[in-house]
Formats: structure tokens, C-alpha cells, sequence
């Protein structure tokens, strides 16, 4: 057997450390480690975007990255995503605009619609569904999730 | 209650009691749960679609360190030849046992064969291949038709064909062959001016729910089995495994965790029973969690057909005569929904002589399951495919056509029953006056870009049956619901607003939660739009007698007679005899247990009356006449949705089940090889509707109450997904002059039909 | 998955190091988002996965508007569509770049990791070819360079020695006048493989068609480089009949499959059609690129 390894990253905003085999992915380090269970697995291999977290600056399929590749590495999952002040603008506006049914794949698209925001505060809905692109929903045909990011992204300007 | 009456909660947009858990990861699903010591099952599958099993060796596996228990087939217990009804579908208990663990022969790709439990999943997985199968292959068959022919490699050699054709005794792929018939359909033809008959394919495709099956078990040295798991009904699941285990059903608690979309692919069990023997003959907690390409060879998909269909029409656009043979594939058990196809490809048109033939057949494929609507969208993609044809022979506008002959209550439907009041001719008209209708569509300005639109629509029966919930009151004035349904589309949220209607409460006031199946009473499974139909109609019960309850305490607390209570809409009660004397009903939560003690209502109904619905859909296409490709640039969904307690979660059902119509339509579909291993089981080429492949979708809600229902409730999950194939071709005739045949309509198959290649 | 170990080497001697003693049954990893699923899947049986993210040279871009561009093999996409100066001076490959699955795949793929996946319908490889790339290989031998279309030899198989792995790629300075064009046909809008692909660059002279090269995807073993294409177009004048004849050049060498992704008829025909429109596109932006 490879020998297992320590890695040890900021998950959320707290130091985190994994005791983990090379093959494990960040998903399973978050999910099965750290008990993080809101990030979800659809797939595991890249094509549902379900296991979305931000890793580092950008946002990734945890479920293809090796948790070994992570040491020092920053990430962010959907149970980062509230602070202070209460939930994200993004999570406010999934709540008030149904833009979830059963909810598997809305940790997803929250981490990646914050990350959308972030870089792009104003979105058209053509960019917004581009960078969503990678986040399959098989609830709601979209249309009220288009509308919750477009609302949010009016939220957090006017907040700004 | 009258269903025109205004309500104060119902038909507002609260946010889902659920909704915080779920948009910060707190809600937990089946695949969350860890618990301490628990061991990880995986399943060893069949790599043939067709063979015998000669011979399984489990001693390696057995004999590594790591591995803690083995089953195979013979570790489940001998079950009767009896039939199970799981709500959308019906099932025979010694083809479930087959299923769950194959014995004798496999009969489709992924067909599990053994399982075992290890330390880690990846442990677990690694150590099946030490699991040493020897297989002798079979042909398989794949194809309907093929599985009819004399010739055919027979999947079970003791199927009979029931029904018509029964009585020859021979083996045959062939489980069911039956009819609907009612008046002369040769005399109906010959009075047609316009007599069309066409050839249908479509692909088995699948339900697609993001979250892969799951399953934990527990079970204690005494024999009480605990199983946590995602389904569409938790009781139906302790139901399932109680039946194959051979365990009754009271040694089994199921609590249902949320659930990541089923859309009735979550009904059966799995993995539930494999981690239940796993787990006693471990004596750890066992959880078992599927691939996704597990889930795509090895689930329950829904059948591909193959569809013959012949109407006939008079020139001022009267039917005449309809005659459809419809051919579903089973897969490797009997069980397609071809009986609910047969009741709903006729279902929107008025007709005299019908002839229905529904066939049944065994194909070397995954057991179907239920999805959404079952059976029907395949058969409408048929029958509203030929309708629009006719109308466009006979030079009528198609939403006209379907007006002229739409039914109404009284009617009878084409396999036979009567309408109830039905919504029919409602939808068609608010489709024709519809903003899209009437709305031009504007030519591409690319030569390459053909435009069209199209409109059909769907009918769906709806279900009903068994349902509780049960409510109690906290003392700070606010109530607690439990309810038995598994809530996939947000229906709790429905439930706890119909409480808060008859309590005068608000919707944030009642907390609604699933039970398991000790803590509350049987409650049939979330399948069939039943939902909130059934526990919502339980809820009203139930919040009924605890509204008499607290006029009770009021009156006590008061020291009036409880006639003399009356219970205002602002949640408070008064006695005329008592002008100062008003009591909130917090107050009388407050003083409960002085009063007589706690205050609970509960109800346990087996309902009826589920409201039949009907939908149309309008759709714009966009069509690459260079290259195949297909996009939708516009889709309204119109429905008599009844009454919408929650309208955005009626839209949102609306909206999800076209754009899973419009996958079906264009992109999913299961691609087999000749030896019958499915090709693309991943969701890269599994392709199922990304954000980009779906425009907004306009939803017209048109509201025709259900008169069986104390709100007017109709099932509203199914029926969107019915129209969209059918609207979707018709489209794309509109923009090319092409009819299409087959679903999906991919790249490849409209590009050979607009060369007139296929 | 299986078992496997994981090494971080931080320097390219450190690297070739590992790969040449551990020879088949290692594999380098860059965004992972390829190799991972494989090695998860079974589809690819090795014992080691070799990082080479930490090394320098394969995690840089350069560019200047004289020495074209030199991109590390490790770059992820959105580096690369991120850089306003790059996706200035070559639309073309960030065609590719914004189009190889989705936002969370574009975080961690790379150029140099499609390459080396060395998949015919790999999206990046036709850009590179037609932008007259080159790869800069190292190994227990020192360096080598290799042209881009000569580096996939088979699918999944490449050029690469034991213990060689690719450090960067090189592109030659833009021109004036002159862009590339990238076009893939998929079923879906985004996150499928390419049903066909093709990779249009031309460079313009007095209004006509210089010089041109078209590389074609998902229509053989390995990314097709089409030649005679560029006989054909050389020192012609654009109207659609050039446009068209080149179309059918593709059509006749493609030399695709039947699988389930699609038809050899539907395959071959979507090449006439890429090639057209991936000319037209490329001369559009070569000419307000003049």
C-alpha cells in the first residue's frame, strides 16, 4: 500500500489536516474526513458538478483532485459560504426564487455562483450560463436558478 | 371547501421550510450518514447482458484480511412467485430477488452478482475482482422486435405470454400482449378523408437524478434492522426488503434521508438489501453507494419502444378512428409501463374506434423503472406526432385541431373510463391566447438556421392513495408536522401551508419534517404527482381535528360552550358571550397541559380522486440544416395544475419536466453494442440538458380545481414531461419540412432525414 | 481506485528522475482531470502519479509580441484565456480553451495535459498544429523538441521515451493579418467530446488567401493535420467556392469512426462543414487583425 500522508490546508477559513492515501480525492477527504457531507458526489468524474468547492482562487471539481495535491491550499465549500452577517446573497436568492428542488446539486451551483460573482458582478444570463455550464441540475430545467444568481447579482451591488 | 375560495397561505410563494439546510449543506442525504464502525459494500456485476452463471468462487475475497462479509445469490432467502405493487409500478417478488442478486443466469450488463463489505470503499472495490465468476455468454437480445422473433434467445425459460396469444406454451420474450377496443375501426377509417399511419423509435433512456443510490444498514444482535437510505417512499423500501430478506416488516425501521431527485427512478430497492445481509452477516454497519455508471447500467431506466400508429381524420378535422400497437421494452424482467401508455396516447382526443395493442417484452437491458409519466411520453411523441400530421394534411391550425376534438368531463377516454372534470380544453385555450402563440418567430438571418415551432400536448392520469401526517402543537403557539411522504419536489412545504391555511397560522409556523417508518404511519410512495395530493389532503385532517381540539381548550379556557368558539383568521378565538375575552391561539398552546394536555392531530387517509392532467406544450427550434444540431430558442409549458398550493414549486415542476423533455427530445439515449454493453454510461455521454441547452422556460398555470380535493389539488410532477417530444418534432417539420420518427432527434438522425438519407 | 503513490518533484531533473526509473507504470499529472478518472476507472494501470505542477518551467506563460509563446505544459486554460495579451494574439487557441468542459474543469486542465492524453478529439491539438507549434520534451537525455503534429502517435500513445515528459509548448510570434479559428461540433452546447473538430489558421497577403493550415479532430487515430488544404488555398482569392473545395478536401481525409459519439457519414460531413466555416472564421479575424 502507498503510504499514506498528512495534508493539511484551510478549509473554510479553518486549518484542516486529512491523514489520507494518495488515491482519495478531495471530495472524499472533505466528505469522509472532515465529515463536510454538504459537497456533493454525482459523478466522480467531472461532469455533473456537483462536488464543486473553490480551490484557491478557482473553482474545481473536488472530485478530481487528489487531496495530496492540496497541502496548503485554501478551499471552499458550501458550508463556508454563510458568514456573519447571515446567509450569501447567493443562498438568499436560491431560497427565494425555488431555485432548488431536491437540493443535491445546490451546494454545487452555489459555490460556483458565488465564484461567477465574484469575477463577474453583472452577468448576462448567456455568461451566466456559461460558467454554469458545468453544474447539471435535473430538477428544475434551470430557468429559476437563472433568475436566483441574476437576483443575487443585483443584491450584492446594491449592497456594495 | 369551495375550490374558488381565497386563501390566505395557499397559492403564496413562502420560502421552503427545508430551504436553509439545503442551500448550506446541513441537509442530509443518504450517502452523508457515517456511522461508527461502518464497513463499505460494493457489488460485483455481470459484464455480459446474457449468460449462465457456471460457477462463483468467493474464497479469496473471503480470505482477505479486510474483507468482512460475502454474499452472493444464494444468500438470499427463497421468495414466492407473488406480486408487489410499488405505487407507479407493479413487481414480482421472485424477479426482485433475481434482480437484487442474479442466480442461474444474468440478464443484462451490470446484473449484480455478488457483493461484499471491506473497511474502505476503495478496499471493497479493489477486492471484487478477487471474486472468480465463470460465465457461459449467451446471445442477448436487445431490440423488441427482435425479442419477438421465433428464433429469439428466450431471457426466462418459464415466461408465458399472458393475455391475448396466451395458451401456446411456448417460452417467449413476450410477457403481455393486451388491447383496448371500443367501436369498429375499420368503419372509422373508411369515413376519414385523411388516414395516417406512421413507425416510432425511441431510445431506453434515464430518469437522471443527480444523487447515486445509496443504502445503509444496521442491524442489532436481537434482529432489528435499521436502513437509512434516499427513496421515493420509505415504507414501500422496508416493504421491499422485508419481502426479499425475509424479515418482517416490523424488525425493519427505514428513515428516509433527503433525497436527491428520484423522478420515479428511486420506488425499488437496490442496494437496501444487499447492505442488510451484508450487515448481518458482518454485524456492522454496512453503506453501499452506487457509480453513476452503476446507476446508468444497473438501475431502473425507462423503456425504449417501438411504436406503431395509425389516425384517421375528417376534412373539418373530426377523428375518426385510432389504431396504436405499442412495444416496450421490459428489460430483463417483465413490468414496462406500457399499460399506463396505453391509457394516456389517446387520452386528449374524443374518439369512438380505438384499437390499443400494448406488448410487454423481455430484452437483455436493465429491469425498467418508473419515469415521470411512465410510458406515456414515448407514446405521445406517436400519437400527437400523427395528429399534427393530419392537421397539417387537412390544412387546420394544430392547436385548433386539438380543440375540436379535445375531451371534456363525460367523455370517455380511449381505453375506456370517464372523465371527471379535466382541464383539457382550459389548457388549449390559454395555449392559443398565449403570448408565445401569438408572438411571431422571427427568421435566423444565418441561411444555415431553419426556424419552426410546435405545439402538442400530454395527458396524465395522477395518483392517489394511503397517506399520513400527523400534527402537534408547541407551546409557543406554533406546530410541528410529520408527514410519511418522502419530499423530492418540495411538497412538505406545500403540506405545512395547507396546516397553516386551516390553523390561521403562517406558513413559517408550522415545521415539517418526513418520518420514518416507526414514527409515523404508512404513507404510500411519493410516485404518480401523489404527493400532495394524498398527505396533503392527510394534513388538512389532520389539522382540522387539531382546530376543533383548540376551540375545545378555548372554550374551556373561557368557560363557554365549544359551539359558541369562533375561530378567526387572524388565528385568534373568541365566544360572544365573552366580547373581551379574546384568546390567540398561542394562548391556547401556552396552557395545552392545564387544559386536557398536549394538543395532536393526526390522520391516516387512503385517498382517491386524484384529478386527471392534461399539458401543451409550445416550442421554438432553431435548426443547423449543415450539421443536425438542434436548439431550443423558446419552450412554454401550459397545465391545469388544479390548484397550485405553492406556485413556484408548480412551475418549477413544470419547467424541470420539459427540460427533461427536451433531452429526451434531443440528446439522451441509451447506446448499446451488439453484445449489449451500454457504451456511454457517464454523464459526458450520457447527455442530459446542460444551462445552455434550455432557454427560460414560460410557465401558464391554468387552474381547474379538482372537485375530490378539499383544495382542488391535481398531481403536477408528471405531465409536463409528456408534450415536449412530440412539440419538439413538430418544430423542427415546421422549420425544415422533415417529420422526425425517432427520439432522440440527434445531430446525426436530423441531418440524414433533411438529406433524405433515413 | 486503485492503490497508487504520489510524488511532487520540484525540478525537471527531479522529474525525469522518477518517470525514467518508474518508466510505464508512471505517469506525470498536471490538472488531473483526464488521468485521475482513468486511473479511477481502470483505464489506465500505473503505480505512481507524478506532479509536476511544482515545477517552474511547466507552470510558466511567456510572451512577447517578437518571440510568440512559450506555455508551460502544467498551465490551466483559464490562465491562459485569463492573459488579455495572449487571447489577443491568439483567438484561436483560446477557442479551445473556453470550450474544454466547464469552468471547474477550465481551473485545473491544461494545454500540455490534453496534448499529452494524446485523445483524437483532444480540443486543444488542432489549434496548437495549426498555429505551427512546438514541444519542448525532457528527459534522462536532455531536451528535444517536437512539432505538435508529429507528437500523438496513436490514440492515448505519444512520441514521449521512457522517463520523457513534456515541459512546454511554443508558439511563433502573431502576424498581421493573420488568426486562427477553432470549431467543434458537440450535441449538447457544452461539456461534450467533440463529434468533429476543426482548426482553421491562415495568414492573409493583399487581401487573398497567403498561406493556410487546417488540422482536423475526432476523424482519426490522432489529431488529422490536413496539408493539402493549404496546397489548395495557397495564393487563392476568399470566395465561398475556395471555402467549399476546402470543405470537401476534409470530407476526403477524414477517416473517422462509427462509435458512440457518431456516424462516419455524419462525421465526415460536419468536417466539410467545420472547415468551411473555420476558414471563414479565421479570415474574418486575420482581416481585422490587418
Amino acid at each position: 500500500m502507498a503510504e499514506k500522508r498528512r495534508v493539511q490546508f484551510i478549509v473554510n477559513g479553518d486549518k484542516a489536516e486529512v491523514y489520507c492515501s494518495p488515491r482519495e480525492s478531495l471530495l472524499e477527504a472533505l466528505r469522509d474526513h472532515l465529515y463536510l457531507t454538504g459537497t456533493k458526489e454525482g459523478c466522480n468524474n467531472g461532469n455533473c458538478g456537483a462536488c464543486t468547492v473553490q480551490l484557491n482562487d478557482r473553482i474545481v471539481d473536488s472530485c478530481l483532485v487528489l487531496a495530496v495535491e492540496c497541502e496548503g491550499d485554501e478551499v471552499l465549500t458550501v458550508e463556508g459560504l454563510a458568514g456573519e452577517n447571515g446567509l450569501h446573497p447567493v443562498q438568499q436568492a436560491f431560497l427565494e426564487h425555488a431555485a432548488l428542488q431536491c437540493g443535491v446539486c445546490t451546494p454545487g451551483f452555489l459555490v460556483a455562483s458565488k465564484a461567477l460573482l465574484d469575477a463577474n458582478p453583472n452577468p448576462t444570463e448567456h455568461e451566466l450560463r456559461y460558467f454554469l455550464a458545468g453544474n447539471l441540475c435535473r430538477c428544475t430545467g434551470y430557468d429559476k436558478i437563472v433568475h436566483a444568481v441574476m437576483a443575487a447579482a443585483q443584491t450584492i451591488q446594491e449592497n456594495e | 371547501m369551495a375550490a374558488d375560495k381565497q386563501y390566505r397561505v395557499v397559492g403564496t410563494r413562502p420560502i421552503r421550510h427545508d430551504g436553509v439546510d439545503k442551500v448550506t449543506g446541513e441537509a442530509r442525504y443518504g450517502a452523508d450518514i457515517h456511522l461508527p464502525g461502518m464497513l463499505h459494500g460494493k457489488v460485483l456485476r455481470s459484464p455480459h447482458a446474457h449468460a449462465r452463471i457456471l460457477r462463483i468462487d468467493t474464497s479469496k475475497a473471503e480470505a482477505h484480511p479486510d474483507v468482512k462479509a460475502v454474499i452472493t445469490g444464494v444468500d438470499l432467502p427463497q421468495v414466492a412467485d407473488k406480486v408487489q405493487d410499488l405505487g407507479e409500478m407493479v413487481v414480482n417478488l421472485k424477479d426482485e430477488s433475481n434482480r437484487i442478486l442474479a442466480t442461474g443466469k444474468v440478464l443484462y450488463e451490470g446484473h449484480p452478482v455478488a457483493a461484499l463489505a471491506a473497511a474502505d470503499p476503495h478496499t471493497a472495490e479493489e477486492a471484487l475482482k478477487l471474486i472468480d465468476v465463470e460465465y457461459e455468454p449467451l446471445q442477448p437480445v436487445l431490440d423488441v422486435r427482435k425479442a419477438m422473433e421465433p428464433d429469439a434467445p428466450i431471457l426466462n425459460p418459464n415466461q408465458r405470454t399472458s393475455g391475448i396469444g396466451a395458451g401456446d406454451g411456448k417460452p417467449s420474450n413476450l410477457a403481455r400482449h393486451f388491447r383496448h377496443e371500443r367501436g369498429d375501426i375499420e368503419r372509422g377509417f373508411a369515413e376519414a378523408d385523411a388516414v395516417i399511419e406512421r413507425e416510432f423509435i425511441t431510445s431506453m433512456i434515464h430518469q437522471g437524478y443527480i444523487e447515486l443510490q445509496n443504502g445503509t444498514a444496521h442491524i442489532t444482535p436481537d434482529g432489528r434492522l435499521t436502513i437509512w437510505c434516499s427513496s421515493q417512499g420509505a415504507f414501500s423500501i422496508r416493504d421491499q426488503v422485508a419481502n426479499i430478506c425475509n424479515i418482517p416488516l416490523s424488525m425493519i425501521k427505514v428513515v428516509p434521508m433527503e433525497i436527491g431527485g428520484g423522478f420515479g427512478g428511486k420506488t425499488g430497492v437496490y442496494l437496501e438489501p444487499l447492505a442488510a445481509l451484508l450487515a448481518k452477516k458482518s454485524r456492522k454497519p454496512v453503506k453501499m453507494t452506487m457509480t453513476r455508471a452503476e446507476v446508468l447500467t444497473a438501475t431502473g431506466p425507462t423503456s425504449g419502444s417501438y411504436i406503431k400508429c395509425k389516425i384517421g381524420a375528417k376534412k373539418d378535422g373530426t377523428l375518426t378512428a385510432a389504431h396504436v400497437e405499442l412495444y416496450y421494452e421490459a428489460g430483463a424482467f417483465p413490468g414496462s409501463p406500457v399499460g399506463a401508455a396505453s391509457g394516456t396516447c389517446l387520452a386528449p382526443f374524443k374518439l369512438d374506434n380505438v384499437r390499443i395493442d400494448g406488448y410487454d417484452i423481455v430484452v437483455n437491458k436493465p429491469k425498467t423503472g418508473a419515469y415521470r409519466a411512465p410510458g406515456a411520453t414515448n407514446a405521445a411523441f406517436a400519437t400527437e406526432g400523427v395528429v399534427s400530421e393530419l392537421a397539417d394534411q387537412i390544412g387546420m391550425d394544430p392547436i385548433e385541431f386539438r380543440q375540436k376534438n379535445a375531451v371534456q368531463q363525460g367523455d370517455r377516454r380511449a381505453d375506456g373510463p370517464l372523465f371527471s372534470k379535466i382541464g383539457h380544453v382550459e389548457t388549449l385555450e390559454a395555449t392559443a391566447e398565449s403570448p408565445h402563440w401569438n408572438e411571431p418567430l422571427e427568421p435566423s438571418s444565418d441561411p444555415a438556421k431553419k426556424r419552426g415551432r410546435g405545439v402538442a400536448s400530454g395527458f396524465w392520469f395522477n395518483g392517489a392513495g394511503a397517506a399520513t401526517a400527523s400534527i402537534s402543537v408547541f407551546a409557543d403557539g406554533t406546530v410541528s408536522l410529520i408527514e410519511g411522504s418522502a419530499d423530492i419536489g418540495g411538497h412538505r412545504a406545500s403540506c405545512a401551508m395547507i396546516a397553516a391555511e386551516v390553523l390561521c397560522l403562517n406558513a413559517e409556523d408550522v415545521k415539517p419534517q418526513v418520518g420514518d417508518t416507526d414514527s409515523i404511519g404508512y404513507t404510500s410512495v411519493t410516485g404518480g404527482s401523489s404527493a400532495t395530493h394524498k398527505t396533503g389532503w392527510a394534513t388538512h385532517e389532520a389539522a382540522l381535528k387539531v382546530k376543533a381540539e383548540v376551540v375545545n381548550r378555548a372554550a374551556k379556557m373561557l368557560e363557554v360552550d365549544p359551539d359558541e368558539i369562533e375561530y378567526h383568521d387572524d388565528a385568534t378565538l373568541s365566544a360572544a358571550s365573552k366580547p373581551d375575552a379574546k384568546l390567540t391561539f398561542a394562548q391556547v398552546a401556552a396552557r395545552a397541559n392545564s387544559t386536557g394536555g398536549p394538543i395532536v392531530g393526526e390522520a391516516g387517509l387512503s385517498t382517491g380522486g386524484a384529478g386527471n392532467a392534461f399539458g401543451t406544450t409550445i416550442v421554438d427550434v432553431e435548426v443547423d440544416v449543415e450539421t443536425g444540431k438542434v436548439d431550443i430558442l423558446r419552450c412554454t409549458t401550459v397545465q391545469d395544475v388544479g390548484k397550485a398550493i405553492h406556485p413556484s414549486y408548480v412551475e418549477g415542476q413544470m419547467q424541470g419536466g420539459a427540460v427533461q423533455g427536451i433531452g429526451w427530445a434531443l440528446s439522451e439515449e441509451y447506446v448499446y453494442s451488439g453484445e449489449g454493453r451500454l457504451l456511454n454510461a457517464s454523464l459526458l455521454d450520457y447527455r442530459m440538458p446542460t444551462t445552455l441547452d434550455a432557454p427560460l422556460i414560460e410557465t401558464i398555470m391554468v387552474e381547474v380545481a379538482n372537485p375530490a380535493h378539499p383544495y382542488g389539488v391535481r398531481g403536477v410532477g408528471e405531465v409536463p414531461i409528456v408534450p415536449p417530444v412530440a412539440a419538439i418534432a413538430e418544430a423542427i417539420y415546421n422549420a425544415t419540412g422533415v417529420r422526425m420518427y425517432q427520439a432522440p432527434m440527434n445531430p446525426a438522425y436530423v441531418l440524414s432525414r433533411i438529406q433524405g438519407k433515413a | 481506485m486503485k492503490d497508487i503513490e504520489y510524488a511532487a518533484p520540484r525540478s525537471l531533473d527531479e522529474a525525469a528522475a522518477i518517470l525514467n526509473e518508474r518508466g510505464s507504470r508512471a505517469r506525470p499529472l498536471a490538472g488531473g482531470t483526464d488521468i485521475i478518472v482513468q486511473v479511477r476507472e481502470g483505464c489506465r494501470d500505473i503505480d505512481i502519479l507524478v506532479d509536476v505542477k511544482k515545477i517552474p518551467e511547466l507552470s510558466a506563460v511567456q510572451f512577447n509580441r517578437d518571440e510568440g509563446l512559450t506555455l508551460g505544459a502544467a498551465v490551466p486554460c483559464y490562465q491562459i484565456y485569463n492573459n488579455a495579451e495572449v487571447a489577443q494574439a491568439y483567438p484561436g487557441l483560446i477557442d479551445a480553451a473556453i470550450l474544454i468542459g466547464a469552468a471547474q474543469i477550465q481551473g485545473r486542465a491544461s494545454f500540455g495535459g490534453n496534448l499529452c492524453n494524446a485523445s483524437p478529439a483532444a480540443d486543444t491539438i488542432c489549434p496548437l498544429i495549426v498555429h505551427s507549434a512546438v514541444c519542448s520534451i525532457y528527459g534522462p537525455d536532455g531536451s528535444r523538441a517536437v512539432p505538435v503534429e508529429e507528437f500523438c502517435s496513436a490514440p492515448g500513445q505519444t512520441v514521449l521515451k521512457q522517463g520523457e515528459f513534456l515541459v512546454s509548448i511554443a508558439l511563433p510570434p502573431p502576424k498581421p493579418s493573420a488568426a486562427g479559428r477553432y470549431l467543434r461540433f458537440i450535441p449538447r452546447n457544452e461539456m461534450d467530446i467533440a463529434v468533429a473538430g476543426a482548426a482553421a489558421y491562415v495568414e492573409l497577403e493583399n487581401g487573398m488567401i497567403g498561406s493556410a493550415r487546417v488540422a482536423l479532430a475526432a476523424v482519426a487515430p490522432t489529431p488529422l493535420f490536413v496539408a493539402e488544404i493549404g496546397e489548395r488555398l495557397a495564393g487563392q482569392d476568399i470566395t465561398d467556392e475556395t471555402l467549399r473545395e476546402a470543405g470537401e478536401i476534409a470530407r476526403a481525409a477524414a477517416r473517422p469512426i462509427d462509435d458512440m459519439r457518431g456516424t462516419v457519414e455524419h462525421r465526415k460531413e460536419l468536417c466539410a462543414v467545420l472547415t468551411r466555416r473555420a476558414l471563414k472564421g479565421a479570415i474574418e479575424r486575420a482581416q481585422e487583425n490587418a
